[in-house]
Parts: structure tokens; sequence; C-alpha cells
């Protein structure tokens, strides 16, 4: 029971991160990045080769995957989002575009990094062994730390930095934003490289864990929507609930269901079809009209 | 008005003609025979791009497309392999079993609206499929294969369909199949958008409140409407099934349930016929690419994006603006 509590907070905070870089985006430009999995996996990448292949400490690898998925996000914004969010009325074609953006990618990542799987070695080694109680690698432990203090520092950003508060005024309303003197262009091009920033980050933090390879992406994103659904769109604090509450279904469905086969995502789907027919906008999210 | 009339049934016979009669002549005289095999392709893929579309109609964006189309496929296949039923009947009843499950996954999910739904039904595809690994019927990750060709179908001893393992070229036969599935779900898809449906389908696409308001059942309306769009799904897919002999649960999967949304976007959400141009535009073009090897996504990818920053209404929406244009 510890252990599948244990593993459920592991992969709630993992998940919780992905999650908040899809509501973020979502929140701010009411697009659905569709390409967001495959961002994680380009972040995954750039560690792998940073870290795995240059040696250069883990710690810089990372932040390199940060530097290159916010650059990436930012070009996207600037170049492709936002003209054709300016152009069009319908949000259909901002779909259209994510999910453009998200084949081009892969075909990067593909041409760039090749479509073999890749790890990198471990950062700490050891097992923690709470009297056989809770297992659980160390570097396993480090990462849900790391991913818990980002949590946190993204939140205190979001909410103590001029730059976050601008960002939080922009997903409220767009225009009054503007009246207010929050300059939108620019900083719809800052939050949408925020978002790609932190599927960086959970990349190339896995990649320690999991590995990383091309197939990764579009599973990635569907999760993602899964946890967006469970605690409503466009809200950090839905996307973070969504997000552990996604890790530990998966736990306890594995531990619970293994007997049955393969069906965890099979109840959780279904239970989340349950939930959406109560409440449609998902735990935090604001009811639509 | 009449001449408006004569231009469109002169449009239709050239289509059909074109279809059932010229492009079989053409390939017969070049010998490129596995042509038949893309164009039978793009047919069904239009069938089930077609169901989409009627989603869209409705203002919801239908990415779980895919997921019916496998389920029309794997209940088709069922019913031949183990039930021994004939193809020509389980056909239906695949399209029908597809409607039933979109009536049932519809009621709760079609309340939700724009990126919420487009997300559930995305999801969805993948659950589809994680169904068809799991469950004990479809066989898991073997899917099930060898299925046998369409036996013959007859009415009172008249032979409506020969049968198709006794034909000596099976490929034409799929083709003008095919061809005629795809002919009559456009008719009926013609029929839908002009009429009484199609205006209250409008009035939902606009403003569902309002619509609501003036006393449109757009609860009964989107559930009747996505059941349809459902059931082309699954014809489509079972007809897929049928042609591929064989059914896996990666047969469609989320790639494609994104291309059936993308080929409406390309042919233009604004037009019937729309997702018949988009699918053979898209699918050509990837068929195209293939000669580019690695480079094929990308190219791929990077004309679909050109596509959508130039022309935001789709293929159509160019002939028809310029019509109008040289019209005034």
């Amino acid at each position: 029971m510890e252990q599948v509590i244990a593993n459920g907070l592991y992969l709630g905070a993992q998940y919780a991160m992905i999650a908040l870089g899809l509501t973020l985006i979502f929140a701010l430009m009411n697009v659905l990045n569709f390409a967001h999995g495959q961002m994680y996996v380009i972040g995954g990448f750039v560690t792998y080769t940073f870290y795995g292949q240059f040696e250069i400490p883990f710690i810089f690898a990372l932040l390199a995957s940060c530097a290159t998925l916010a650059i990436l996000g930012a070009l996207i914004e600037r170049f492709l989002f936002g003209p054709v969010i300016r152009r069009s009325s319908r949000e259909e074609s901002t779909m259209l575009l994510a999910a453009g953006i998200a084949f081009l990618l892969d075909a990067v990542i593909l041409l760039v990094f090749g479509e073999k799987q890749r790890g990198v070695p471990k950062i700490v080694n050891g097992v923690f062994n709470w009297d056989f109680r809770i297992i659980m690698p160390y570097d396993r432990i480090l990462i849900c730390v790391i991913a818990i203090l980002s949590i946190v520092a993204f939140i205190s950003f979001m909410h103590f930095s001029k730059t976050g508060r601008a960002l939080r005024a922009l997903a409220q309303d767009r225009v009054a934003a503007e009246l207010m003197g929050v300059n939108v262009k620019r900083y719809s091009m800052i939050g949408f490289a925020l978002g790609a920033m932190l599927a960086g980050l959970v990349g190339g933090l896995l990649v320690t864990i999991t590995g990383v390879n091309l197939g990764m992406g579009g599973p990635t994103s569907i999760k993602a929507f899964l946890m967006v659904m469970i605690g409503g769109a466009g809200v950090i604090s839905g996307a973070i609930a969504g997000g552990f509450i996604l890790g530990m279904l998966e736990a306890v469905g594995l531990a619970v269901l293994s007997q049955y086969g393969d069906i965890t995502y099979l109840a959780i789907f279904i239970a989340l079809m349950v939930f959406l027919a109560i409440r449609p906008q998902g735990l935090m999210g604001k009811p639509w009209g | 008005m009449s001449l408006k009339d004569a231009r469109r049934i002169l449009a239709l016979a050239a289509f059909l003609i074109s279809v059932f009669w010229l492009i079989p002549y053409l390939i017969a005289v070049s010998g490129y025979w596995n042509f038949y095999f893309t164009l039978t392709s793009v047919a069904l893929l239009s069938v089930a791009s077609a169901g989409v579309w009627l989603t869209f109609y409705i203002g919801r964006i239908n990415i779980g497309q895919g997921a019916f189309a496998l389920i029309g496929a794997y209940v088709s296949a069922i019913l031949v392999t183990k039930a021994g039923i004939s193809f020509w009947i389980s056909l239906p009843i695949a399209g029908l079993f597809a409607g039933m499950v979109a009536v049932l996954i519809g009621l709760p999910i079609l309340r939700l609206r724009g990126v919420y739904f487009a997300m559930i039904t995305l999801v969805l595809t993948e659950v589809v499929r994680l169904a068809a690994l799991a469950l004990p019927i479809t066989n898991g990750a073997k899917g099930i294969v060898s299925i046998p060709l369409p036996s013959e179908l007859s009415i009172f001893g008249i032979v409506l369909i020969p049968d198709f393992s006794a034909i000596e070229n099976p490929k034409l036969a799929f083709y003008y199949t095919a061809c005629a599935l795809m002919v009559a779900c456009y008719a009926a898809m013609y029929r839908i958008v002009n009429s009484r449906l199609g205006q209250l389908c409008r009035s939902m696409q606009q403003n569902e409140e309002l619509a609501l308001s003036v006393g449109v059942n757009i609860a009964y309306l989107r559930v009747i409407i996505f059941a349809i769009s459902s059931f082309f799904g699954g014809v489509g897919g079972a007809m897929f099934g049928a042609i591929a002999q064989s059914v896996y649960p990666s047969s469609f999967v989320v790639k494609d349930s994104i291309d059936f949304m993308l080929n409406c976007f390309l042919g233009g959400l604004g037009y019937v016929f729309g997702p018949m141009l988009g699918t053979l535009v898209l699918y050509f073009g990837w068929d195209l690419l293939f000669e580019l090897g690695k480079y094929q996504l990308l190219i791929y990818s990077c004309v679909l994006i050109l596509v959508i920053l130039v022309l935001p209404n789709g293929l159509l929406s160019v002939r028809l603006s310029r019509i109008l244009w040289a019209r005034q």
C-alpha cells in the first residue's frame, strides 16, 4: 500500500509538470498544443546529447534542454501561432496548425536524433529501502523532489513576479490586460516559451529514468490531455491536481488491475466519462458559456 | 437557378463517369494496377472523413473517428470469421454498432465543447486501441487475420454481388464497391445538409444557446449527428478491414484520427465535398513524397503548415471565391 502511494506521488509529480506547461499555453492562447509531447521528447534528447554524449554535468544539460525548448517555443509562437491567431476567427485553425507542428517536430526529431531508444547513466546510484514497505531508487526520489521544487518555483513565479502577474492577467482577459498596459504580444511569446520550457524540463528529468525515444511524444500528449480534462483546462491548480490524480490512479490501477491485463487506462477513461458527465469543466475549471 | 441546377447535374454526371468508367479505363490502358489500391483507400478514408465533417457541422471538433473505424473493422471481422455471417450483412451491422457506441459515449461527452470535446475524442481513439489489445474477443495484439474475401450476395437466387474470391480481379471489385459506398455516403451527406436537419445543425454551429432558446432540441440533435458520423466511420473501417483481410489494434490509431480531421480542414469545412478532396490531396501528397525517403514527414508537415498559413479556409475556398469574384 505504501509502495503504491509512493509510486503514485512519483508519477504524479512528473505528470503535473507536463500538464502545467500544456495548461499554461492553453490559458494564455486558447491553443491546444498537440505538439506538447514532441516538445517533451526534444527536451529528453537534448539532455541525452549533452549529459549522455558530451558528459557535461547533468544540471547544465538540464538547463540546455530548458533553453532549447524556450527558444523553440518562442519561435513557434512568434512565427506560427501568433499570425494564425490574429488572422483567423475560428479556434479550429489553430488546432490544425498545432497538429502540423506536432508532425514537423516528429520529423525534426527523426532527422536530428534518429529513431533509436536512448538512455543515460544514472545520476545517483542506490536504492532506498524502508523495511521492504517502500522500495524506490534514489534517482527517482531525486527526480520527484526536483519536480516538486520546480512546481513550487513555477507557482511562486506566477504569483510574485511581474511577468507572472502579466501572464495571469493575460489568461483572465486578453483585452483588459492590453488596456492595462500589458504588452500582449511579448507576454504571449514569453508564456508560450515558458510552457514549452516546462515540457523540456520534464523531458530532461525523465530521460535519466525511462530514457527517450521518438514514439513517446503522442502518448505523452494524450496523458497530458487526460490530466487537463480531470483538473479543468487553463487552470494551474487544476493541472497539478489532475497530474497527481492521474499518477495515483495509474499506480493504483497497475497494482490492483494487473491480474486482468493491461486495462488501467480503459478503467480510467470510463471513470473520466462518468466524471465529465457530472462535471464537464473538470475539477477546477471555469464553466463556459 | 435552372442554369445552376443544370451545371450541378453536369458536374455530378462528369464525376460519376470519371469515377466509374474513365479511371478504370485509364488504369486498364496504362496497366498500372496498383493504382486501384490507392484510389480504394482514398474512397474509404473519405467516407470516414465525411463523418468527421458532419460533426464539424454541429460545431464539434471530432478527433475520434479512428476509434469508430476500428470498432467497425473489428465488428465486421468478428462477425465474418467467428459467426460466419456474410460480409455484406456485417457491413451495415458494423456501422450500426459504431453508431450505438457513439450514442452511449456521446450522451455524456457531447456536453463538452471546443477543445474539451477535441481532447476527449482524441483520448477515445487511444482507449479503443487499448480495449482491442485487452479484450479476449479481439485476439489482442495478434489481431484478426486471414479474413475471407466478401462472399456473394443474392436475393431469391438473383446474384446482386458476385463472390469476390471467384472474381478474376478483386482489386477492381473493391474499387467499385468503395466508390459506390463513397457516392452513397456523400449523397446522404448532401441530403442531410440541405434538409431541415441541416438547417438545425447550422443554427447549432452558430450558437447553441440561441438554438436551444428557439426550441431546437440540441441534446437529441447532436447525439443523432454524432451517431451518423460514427456510422460512416464504422462502415469505412469495416470495408478497410475486408480489403486488408486483417484487423489489428494498430489499424486505426491517433494519427489516423488526426488525419481524418486534417482531411476535412484541408478540403474546407464549408463544403460538403471538402473532405473528399482533402482526403485525395493528403493521401496522394503523402504517397508522392514517399520518394523523398526520410524527408517525407518533414516536407509533408511543412506543406501542411504553409497551407494553413495561406489558405485558412481550405482548398475549395480558392475555387469558389474566384467564381464569386468573377461574377461580381
